[in-house]
């Protein structure tokens, strides 16, 4: 039965279908950034190949770019060239580039929505895992690796065995701080951090009809974070609404045609999924993290739990917390903190910021508080500044950056020292994700927010 | 454009019975920089290996001399995390060709597959088993053999099959690559986006 919102984008999408194997996959949109694609591009070169659809493919620099003073040369030689050959490999390929500095620059899975690359009922692959980003959409979007880059690059293609099916269902309404972000913590948090291995989810119920497209976005960024390849959500008319009169959408009677095919994108009522959950999201509290990953999640008023109440390896476990120097049944409520971090793909869009600069207005940021706050992108930082948000975080002692992938994943010179803590609104408290020794507690912009101005661990709703 | 086939693997392993090891792990996104496609072995568990002076961590698997071989086998939910494919070359630079595992993530597996690391899903009591025979005594051989798709333990009773479709298992058995396939097929692909709405 392809009767899900899943199969109608994938059946669509599919040219040939490999008997005991793989569906060659049709892909509408590749994102190519510098980390990922040198090897890629020095396939295409040793197989004497050129790049099949250059106008499909766009390119950014985002992973390993400063984000201070990005006018001035990059000192750090590596970095210097692997952004100079992905330039020089736009360039000899005719991709579109927007490189650092360029007004269109950003974090990849930022600038795709905000430049209408990002499209309803599409195929979009990245060599990120986070591309599951642009399924907020409607979107088939996925991560893949450097010879999946290369397959694209050369073909258009990647080989993929079709993925099973999970829908995720919350209904109810969300509490007053109850961003996305709490929505995606609290779910991976009950299916942990590999409970929709091998599956595509698709989000449904009126907690997500009721999101906004940004709100929509970091769901499903944090799909990876559950195992799930990639999470979608069906296209309505938020969706038309924002994608109408971007740079790169189709415009007039096309965007009018495709407007009324994207709008037909949906499960139908009998639609059969793999694994279905129902979460009520009148439960759901501002979350946290305590351990290192994605899954170790907790309501912020809660305690660490016990390894023996929990279905988990009590070796892994304890590693765990021995990382964070925390301990079970510890409440992490009032734990003083060192950095605060907002950005990212996760939480780095002009709707994080507003909670954030909302929740700081008229306070000040904790003097032992380090802050970083990093827009997504260029086209993000200006709408901070036209809305005055630039001048309150300023007013709040606050200094905001230039953009990029920043300290998510600590690539460039923005590392949490070993042994700190940091409040990130990123997608990952990994051991030495964000610096070697680094300690992630990961959560919403408003609980950022919090333990920005107060400098440890606070419940929002206690301000 | 091939890689090194592969039909049957008989060594001894590394043990590694920690459960969600992300690709974070297996290669810190500072040793990502490169252009090229070497090296990246050196810096496989970087922060799990070394400690901040770059001295070795004694207590580090890849540290005890006991244990050796061409086969990396891990706890649960093995390479979650990030898409890098780095961390499949970290694998394979270091010398690892098969890593068992009762679980793997998504990504990762693709990733192993497509540079001719062979992942081996196993039951959680086969990899139990497999640990436990191997801190007995480290000189325990594993046996894979891609073509009847087993796994067995030697000089004892213990097999499991594993799965991998058709397609991958003539690839790695070959040496046969993905591109190639898909440039034989590029004027139906061709022809196909001349119908895709965007």
């Amino acid at each position: 039965m392809s009767n899900t919102l899943f199969d109608k984008v994938w059946d669509s999408h599919v040219v040939k279908k490999i008997k005991n194997g793989p569906d060659v996959l049709f892909i509408d949109r590749h994102l190519v950034h510098e980390v990922t694609s040198p090897v890629a591009f020095l396939g295409l070169t040793n197989r004497k190949l050129n790049v099949l659809f250059p106008e499909k493919t766009f390119a950014t620099a985002d992973h390993n770019t400063p984000t201070k003073n990005q006018n001035l040369p990059i000192k750090d030689p590596l970095s210097a060239k692997q952004l100079q050959t992905l330039k020089l490999n736009a360039k000899r390929h005719e991709i579109p580039f927007w490189g650092l500095g360029h007004k269109k620059n950003g974090i990849v899975h930022v600038i795709g929505p905000e430049n209408g690359i990002t499209l309803p009922g599409a195929t979009i692959v990245c060599g990120d895992s986070h591309t599951s980003t642009h399924g907020a959409f409607g979107a088939i979007a996925f991560g893949i690796g450097t010879s999946e880059v290369e397959m694209v690059l050369s073909t258009q293609c990647v080989l993929q065995p079709k993925p099973k099916k999970m829908r995720i269902t919350i209904n109810g309404n969300l509490k007053e701080h109850v961003t996305p972000k709490d929505v995606a913590l609290y779910i991976i948090s009950q299916i942990t951090t590999s409970g929709a291995t091998g599956y595509f989810v698709e989000y449904a119920g009126n907690v997500f009809k009721q999101m906004s497209m940004e709100g929509r976005m970091t769901v499903c960024n944090l799909s990876i974070e559950m195992g799930a390849r990639g999470g979608m959500i069906a296209p309505d008319k938020k969706t038309i609404d924002y994608v109408k009169g971007k740079e790169f959408t189709p415009q007039g009677d096309e965007f009018l045609e495709l407007s009324k095919y994207w709008i037909s994108l949906r499960s139908e009522k009998n639609a059969l999924f793999d694994k279905e959950y129902l979460f009520d999201g009148n439960q759901i509290e501002p979350m946290i993290t305590y351990g290192t990953n994605p899954g170790m999640g907790i309501s912020i008023s809660n305690k660490i739990p016990f390894s023996r109440d929990l279905n988990v390896n009590k070796e892994t476990f304890e590693k765990s917390l021995k990382y964070m120097n925390f301990n079970e049944g510890d409440n992490l409520i009032g734990k003083k903190i060192d950095y605060v971090f907002l950005g990212s793909c996760t939480n780095g869009r002009i709707e994080d910021f507003r909670e954030f600069a909302k929740f700081v207005r008229g306070k000040k940021k904790s003097p032992n508080v380090t802050a970083w706050l990093v827009p997504g992108s260029h086209n993000v930082h200006k709408e901070i500044v036209k809305e005055g948000i630039f001048d309150i975080l300023i007013n709040s002692g606050f200094e905001i950056r230039e953009p990029g992938c920043s300290a998510c994943l600590a690539m460039n010179e923005d590392k949490i020292p070993n042994g700190k803590y940091v409040v990130s609104t990123s997608n990952r408290n990994f051991e030495g994700r964000q610096g070697p020794g680094a300690r992630t507690i990961l959560a919403s912009p408003v609980v950022a927010a919090a333990a920005a101005v107060t400098g440890k661990i606070t419940d929002p709703r206690k301000i | 454009m091939s890689y090194d086939k592969f039909v049957k693997l008989s060594s001894t392993v590394v043990p590694l019975p920690i459960e969600n090891i992300d690709t974070d792990q297996i290669i810190p996104a500072r040793f990502l920089k490169a252009t090229e496609r070497n090296g990246f072995g050196d810096n496989l568990f970087r922060d799990w290996r070394y400690d901040e002076n770059n001295k070795k961590k004694k207590d580090f698997v890849l540290n005890n001399q006991k244990f050796s071989g061409n086969i990396l086998v891990a706890g649960k939910n093995f390479g979650s995390g990030s898409s890098r494919e780095h961390a499949a070359w970290a694998i394979y630079d270091y010398g690892f060709r098969c890593v068992i595992s009762s679980f793997f993530a998504d990504i990762f597996k693709n990733n192993c597959l497509n540079i001719g690391v062979l992942p081996v899903q196993v039951s959680s009591t086969f990899l139990e088993k497999i640990f436990e025979l191997v801190y007995t005594n480290p000189e325990t051989i594993v046996n894979i053999n891609l073509n009847s798709q087993s796994v067995s333990i030697k000089n004892s009773e213990l097999t499991e099959n594993f799965n991998i479709n058709e397609y991958k298992k003539n690839n790695m058995l070959n040496g046969f690559d993905d591109i190639d396939y898909l440039l034989n097929i590029k004027d139906s692909i061709i022809n196909f986006s001349k119908n895709t709405p965007i």
